[in-house]
C-alpha cells in the first residue's frame, strides 16, 4: 500500500492519494495513512497516467551490447513509462508467435515496465510475403501493433494485403514511411539549402509524405487502421489532418527529437544527429508542435534507438541511424508543449498516455486517475530541471542528442499497478552489484 | 603580380627616434665604396652575380650592381635569394610569406656569387642563404656583402665586405630605412623596447 | 591560418592570395635540378586515402617529398565500415605513428572534418564525398590568375554535375572569396537541392550564359566531369543528350570572348562533357592545373603544416 500526499493530478489540485492491490484505492483532500502503507511525499507534484509508449527498439534478441529488453525497461521507468511497444527489427526478426513470446518473457522477468511486443509486418521485414500476423496476434504476447519500422512497406499491394488482413485482430498497421525510390538507404539529410551545401545525401520531405498520402487513401479502400511513425513533416500533417476529416482510421505519433531539434544541427556533421526520418527545418517544427497540439497528432513515441559508439563513430553517411529517447521523452515534451502554453497536463497526458494505450490496445494504461482504476501513474515535478549525462542513462548505448541539455521535469516516482518502479528519481528495485 | 605586394613604406624612416649613425648621403658613400672594393677584389667582375636577400638586401643589390656598372663598365648579373625556407626558426615562429628567388638569366653554376644583405648579425641568415644557393647550384665561390656589421656572431661566418663596423649591445636594435622601402636612406640604432 | 584546411570557406582573400603567391615562388622547384626544399624536414606526412585516387595522391606525394617531409601512402579503402573498424579507430591508427600531418580524401561527405575531432595533428582535406575540395579549388584559382590576372570582378561560368561535385561547391567558395562572380549551369535535375542559397546566378542554358546573355560577359569556363560512378539515379536520359544539351564543343566555344580559358579538374569524359577539339585548343588550361596541383599542394603543406609544432607526443583527444 502506497499513500502519495499531495500529489496534483494532471496538473489539478493536491490531493492525496491512496494506491492497494494494484489499483487506485482512495483519492481525496486528506486520507489517513492505513497502518503498514508507505508514505511518498508528491509536494504538489504533478501526477500523470502512466506514459506509454508505441514506439521503441529495446534491441534484444540480437544486439544486447547495446541495449536489453531490461536496461530499455530502466530506461523507461526512469523516464515515467509503464508500457512500451518493442519494435520488430531485432535480430532474429520478431514475425513469429515465438519471437513475440520470447520479448514478452523477457519483459515480465525484468518487471518494470509492460512491454508489448510489435510484431513485423513481412516476413523477415522483407516486404516481400505477410509474416505470421494471426500467429503473433493469437500468441501470449496479444500483438495489436504491427510493424515494419526500419523499413517501410513500400509494396502498395503488400500495404493493402496487411491493412485488410488485420481486421479480424482489432490491430493497427504502423508504417515508417519512406519512399525507397525517393529516399534510399543512403539519404540521412533532410533534402534542402543543407544537405546541398553539406554535400549529404538528401531525404525529400515528398519521400513521407507521398507514402501517407497513398496509405490513408488505402486505409479508407480496406476500411483497415492506419498509424503513420514518427511524423517529421508539415506536409504529413496536412495530409493526416484531411485523412481525419474524411472520417479515416488514421492515427499517427511524432518523437519528442522531432519537437525540438532542426537540421541545422547537422553542419557540424555529428552523426548523433542522424536519425531515421532526419531533422527538419525549423517551419516543421512547428508545423508538428501544432499538429500534436490540436490532435491532428495523437501520441508522443519516443522511437528509442540505442546504437554503439563504433556504430556511430564514422562519417556522417555511414553512421547507423537512431537516438536514445526513453529517459528525455518526458522533459522534451514539458519544455516544447506545456511550458509554450500549447498543451495543458490533460493534453500531455492524452497524448503520451491515453491515447497511445487505445491506440495500442493496451487494457489498464492510459486510464483516467480516478478510484478503481489500476495504479499504473507517474509523478513528476515539472519545476526541477536536470541535466542530461549521457553516462549517467540507465541504457547501455550513450547517443542521445540533448547531451548536456537542461531540461524540465524530473521523474520522482513511476508505479506499475501500485507498485513503485522509480522512487527518488531512481529504480526502486536496486540493480547496482554490491561491492 | 597581382597579390604580391611590394612592403609598403612605413613611418620608421620620418621618424626613427634613437641614434642616427649612418645619414642619407652617407650610405650612398658607403655603397660606392663597397662598389669600389667588389671590382678590386674580383678583378674587374667578369663572372660575378649579386643575390640580394630580402627584404632590403635586393634593393641593396640593385643600387651595388648599377654603381659597379657605372664604375667598371661591365654589366653586372643581378637577381634575389629568398631564404624563408631554409631559416632554422621554421618550426618555432608562425609561417611566413615567402619572397622571391630569381636567378639572373647565365644563372650561378660556376660564378663568383655575392650575397648582399643589409645587416650582419648572428650569421643564421647568410647560413640559410648559403643553403639556399646550394640547391640553386654550383656557384665556384660565394662572397658577402653587408651594410652593416653589427657583431654578435653565433656561427663562423664573416663578411668580405662591410659598409660600416657598428659595436652593438645584444639588446640594441638597429634599423635600416632605404628609399625603396621606407622612404628615406638611414640606419639608426635603438635602444629594445621594454 | 588555422592548422587545418577544410573548406575552401577556411581561408580569407589575403590567406588565399598568400597561398597563391607561395605556390608562384614553389613552382619554381620543377627547373631545379634538386628539387628539394628544406621547409617540411624531419616532419611526417599521411596521406589516408579511403578513396582511390591515383592523381591527387601522387600530387600530395611529390609536394611533401619535394618539401623534404617523409611521405607514406596508407589506402584504408575497404576498411572502415565493411570490415567493420569504425572510422575513429582507423583515423586514431594512423595518427598514433606519430604523424605531423594527415592529408586524407573519404567517399563520405564530412568525414575528414570529423576526424580533425580525434586526431591531434593537422589535416588537410584531399576531397570528402561531395562535400568540398579545396586544393582543387586554389589549383584552379592559380592557373586562372595566371591567365587572367586579378580575379575580382570576373566572370566565372560552372557547368555539370553539380549536385555531386566537391570541385563545385569548393570553387564556388574560393571566388566568391577572391571577388570573382558565378554562374552555374547545369540540367534541373543535376543542380543542387537549396542552390539558391550559394550566391550564384543559375542557368539551364549553357548556350545563352556562354554567349553573356543571362549573367554577362564570360571570363572563364569550367567543365566538370559527369560522374558515372557517383550517379545511379537517372538524372538525365542518355550521354548523347547531355553532350547536346550541356557539353562543351566547337560551337559553344565560339560563344566565349577570345580571351576566356577553359578550365576541367579531370579526368576529362571527351565526347560527353568536353570534346576532344575543346580539351586541346589553346584556351585549355588543363594542363596548367595538373602543374599548378604540385606547387599549390606545397604551398599549402607549407602554410598548414610547416609553423605548427611538431607531434612529438601522441596527442589524442576524448
Amino acid at each position: 500500500m502506497i499513500l502519495l500526499r499531495g500529489a496534483r493530478p494532471l496538473g489539478g489540485p493536491a490531493v492525496d492519494v491512496l494506491l492497494a492491490d494494484g489499483r487506485i484505492a482512495g483519492l481525496g483532500d486528506r486520507i489517513e495513512a492505513p497502518d503498514g502503507a508507505e508514505l511518498i511525499d508528491a509536494g504538489g507534484a504533478v501526477l500523470l497516467p502512466g506514459l506509454v509508449d508505441l514506439h521503441t527498439h529495446l534491441r534484444e534478441p540480437g544486439r544486447e551490447d547495446t541495449e536489453t529488453v531490461a536496461t530499455g525497461s530502466a530506461a523507461a521507468a526512469l523516464g515515467g513509462f509503464t508500457a512500451v511497444h518493442a519494435m520488430a527489427n531485432t535480430n532474429p526478426v520478431a514475425d513469429t508467435a515465438e519471437i513475440v513470446e520470447q520479448v514478452l518473457a523477457l519483459g515480465r522477468r525484468a518487471g518494470l515496465v509492460d512491454v508489448r511486443p510489435v510484431g513485423a509486418v513481412s516476413a523477415g521485414l522483407a516486404g516481400e510475403r505477410l509474416a505470421e500476423l494471426g500467429g503473433m496476434a493469437r500468441s501470449a504476447a496479444a500483438v495489436r501493433v504491427f510493424s515494419d519500422d526500419g523499413r517501410c512497406v513500400s509494396d502498395a499491394r503488400l500495404m493493402r494485403r496487411a491493412l485488410e488482413y488485420l481486421k479480424p485482430f482489432d490491430a493497427v498497421l504502423a508504417q515508417h514511411a519512406q519512399d525507397p525510390r525517393l529516399a534510399d538507404g543512403a539519404a540521412c539529410a533532410h533534402e534542402g539549402e543543407l544537405s546541398g551545401r553539406l554535400g549529404l545525401p538528401g531525404w525529400p520531405s515528398v519521400a513521407e509524405e507521398s507514402i501517407v498520402a497513398r496509405d490513408v487513401m488505402l486505409a479508407r479502400h480496406t476500411g483497415g487502421r492506419l498509424h503513420v511513425c514518427h511524423v517529421s513533416t508539415a506536409g504529413t500533417v496536412e495530409v493526416v489532418r484531411w485523412a481525419k476529416a474524411q472520417g479515416i482510421e488514421v492515427t499517427a505519433e511524432v518523437t519528442p527529437h522531432h519537437l525540438l531539434l532542426t537540421c541545422d544541427l547537422l553542419t557540424g556533421y555529428d552523426p548523433v544527429f542522424k536519425v531515421n526520418p532526419p531533422l527538419r527545418p525549423a517551419e516543421d517544427v512547428e508545423a508538428l508542435r501544432a499538429g500534436l497540439a490540436d490532435g491532428t497528432i495523437d501520441a508522443v513515441a519516443t522511437d528509442h534507438a540505442p546504437h554503439a559508439s563504433h556504430d556511430k563513430d564514422h562519417a556522417f553517411a555511414d553512421a547507423a541511424f537512431g537516438m536514445l529517447g526513453l529517459q528525455t521523452a518526458l522533459g522534451v515534451v514539458i519544455a516544447t508543449m506545456v511550458e509554450t502554453g500549447l498543451l495543458d497536463w490533460a493534453g500531455l497526458a492524452d497524448r503520451m498516455s491515453v491515447r497511445p494505450a487505445v491506440i495500442g490496445r493496451l487494457a489498464g494504461h492510459g486510464r483516467p486517475i480516478v478510484v478503481g482504476e489500476p495504479a499504473n501513474l507517474t509523478l513528476v515535478d515539472p519545476g526541477r530541471r536536470w541535466q542530461v549525462r549521457p553516462a549517467e542513462l540507465a541504457s547501455i548505448a550513450r547517443n542521445t542528442p540533448f547531451a548536456g541539455r537542461e531540461l524540465p521535469g524530473t521523474v520522482l516516482a513511476t508505479f506499475l499497478r501500485g507498485r513503485p518502479t522509480v522512487r527518488d528519481g531512481l529504480l526502486a528495485e536496486s540493480r547496482v552489484v554490491a561491492g | 603580380m597581382p597579390g604580391h605586394a611590394t612592403p609598403a613604406p612605413d613611418s620608421r624612416a620620418a621618424d626613427p627616434g634613437g641614434k642616427t649613425v649612418l645619414q642619407p648621403d652617407d650610405v650612398g658613400r658607403v655603397l660606392d665604396r663597397i662598389a669600389h672594393q667588389i671590382l678590386e677584389k674580383t678583378h674587374g667582375g667578369a663572372d660575378l652575380v649579386l643575390l640580394g636577400i630580402p627584404s632590403r638586401g635586393e634593393p641593396l643589390a640593385r643600387r651595388l650592381a648599377s654603381r659597379i656598372e657605372a664604375f667598371g663598365g661591365v654589366p653586372v648579373a643581378l637577381g634575389t635569394l629568398d631564404i624563408t625556407l631554409y631559416r632554422d626558426d621554421l618550426r618555432s615562429k608562425a609561417v611566413r610569406p615567402l619572397g622571391r628567388t630569381v636567378e639572373p638569366a647565365g644563372g650561378i653554376d660556376g660564378k663568383l656569387v655575392v650575397l648582399v644583405d643589409d645587416v650582419l648579425f648572428s650569421g643564421r641568415t647568410v647560413r640559410a642563404a648559403l643553403d639556399a644557393l646550394t640547391d640553386l647550384g654550383r656557384p665556384r665561390a660565394v662572397q658577402l656583402a653587408v651594410l652593416i656589421d653589427r657583431g654578435h656572431r653565433q656561427l663562423p661566418i664573416r663578411a668580405d665586405y662591410v659598409g660600416k663596423n657598428l659595436p652593438t649591445s645584444a639588446t640594441e636594435q638597429v634599423r635600416v630605412s632605404l628609399t625603396e622601402t621606407d622612404g628615406a636612406d638611414r640606419v639608426t640604432i635603438l635602444e629594445e623596447a621594454g | 591560418m588555422s592548422r587545418h584546411l577544410l573548406s575552401a570557406a577556411d581561408l580569407t582573400a589575403d590567406q588565399a592570395w598568400e597561398i597563391l603567391d607561395s605556390a608562384e615562388q614553389m613552382d619554381a622547384i620543377q627547373n631545379r635540378e634538386v628539387k628539394k626544399l628544406p621547409a617540411l624536414r624531419g616532419r611526417t606526412v599521411v596521406n589516408l586515402f579511403f578513396e582511390d585516387s591515383t592523381r591527387t595522391r601522387s600530387s600530395f606525394e611529390i609536394a611533401g617529398k619535394w618539401l623534404s617531409a617523409d611521405v607514406i601512402n596508407v589506402s584504408a579503402k575497404g576498411s572502415s565500415v565493411s570490415k567493420g573498424e569504425s572510422l575513429r579507430d582507423t583515423a586514431l591508427t594512423v595518427a598514433a605513428l606519430g604523424v605531423d600531418a594527415l592529408v586524407v580524401r573519404h567517399n563520405a561527405s564530412g568525414a575528414v572534418q570529423r576526424i580533425t575531432e580525434w586526431v591531434g595533428c593537422s589535416v588537410i582535406n584531399a576531397g570528402d564525398g561531395t562535400h568540398e575540395h579545396p586544393t582543387q579549388a586554389l589549383l584552379d584559382a592559380f592557373a586562372l590568375r595566371r591567365r587572367l590576372g586579378d580575379l575580382a570582378g570576373r566572370h566565372i561560368v560552372i557547368v555539370g554535375d553539380l549536385t555531386h561535385s566537391r570541385v563545385a561547391r569548393s570553387n564556388v567558395l574560393l571566388l566568391h572569396t577572391l571577388g570573382a562572380q558565378v554562374t552555374l549551369v547545369a540540367p534541373p535535375t543535376l543542380m543542387p537541392a537549396g542552390v539558391a542559397g550559394w550566391g550564384c546566378t543559375t542557368s539551364w542554358d549553357l548556350d545563352a550564359t556562354l554567349a553573356g546573355k543571362v549573367a554577362g560577359d564570360v571570363d572563364a569556363v569550367m567543365m566538370l566531369r559527369v560522374q558515372r560512378e557517383r550517379m545511379s539515379g537517372g538524372y538525365f536520359p542518355s550521354e548523347r543528350e547531355y553532350a547536346i544539351g550541356y557539353g562543351l564543343g566547337s560551337a559553344r566555344l565560339d560563344l566565349l570572348p577570345e580571351h576566356a580559358p577553359v578550365l576541367h579538374p579531370g579526368p576529362m569524359n571527351r565526347g560527353l562533357e568536353i570534346s576532344s577539339v575543346a580539351a586541346d585548343s589553346p584556351r585549355s588550361l588543363v594542363l596548367d592545373q595538373v602543374r599548378a596541383g604540385v606547387a599549390v599542394r606545397m604551398a599549402v603543406l607549407y602554410h598548414v603544416v610547416a609553423g605548427a609544432d611538431p607531434a612529438t607526443e601522441l596527442e589524442v583527444r576524448a
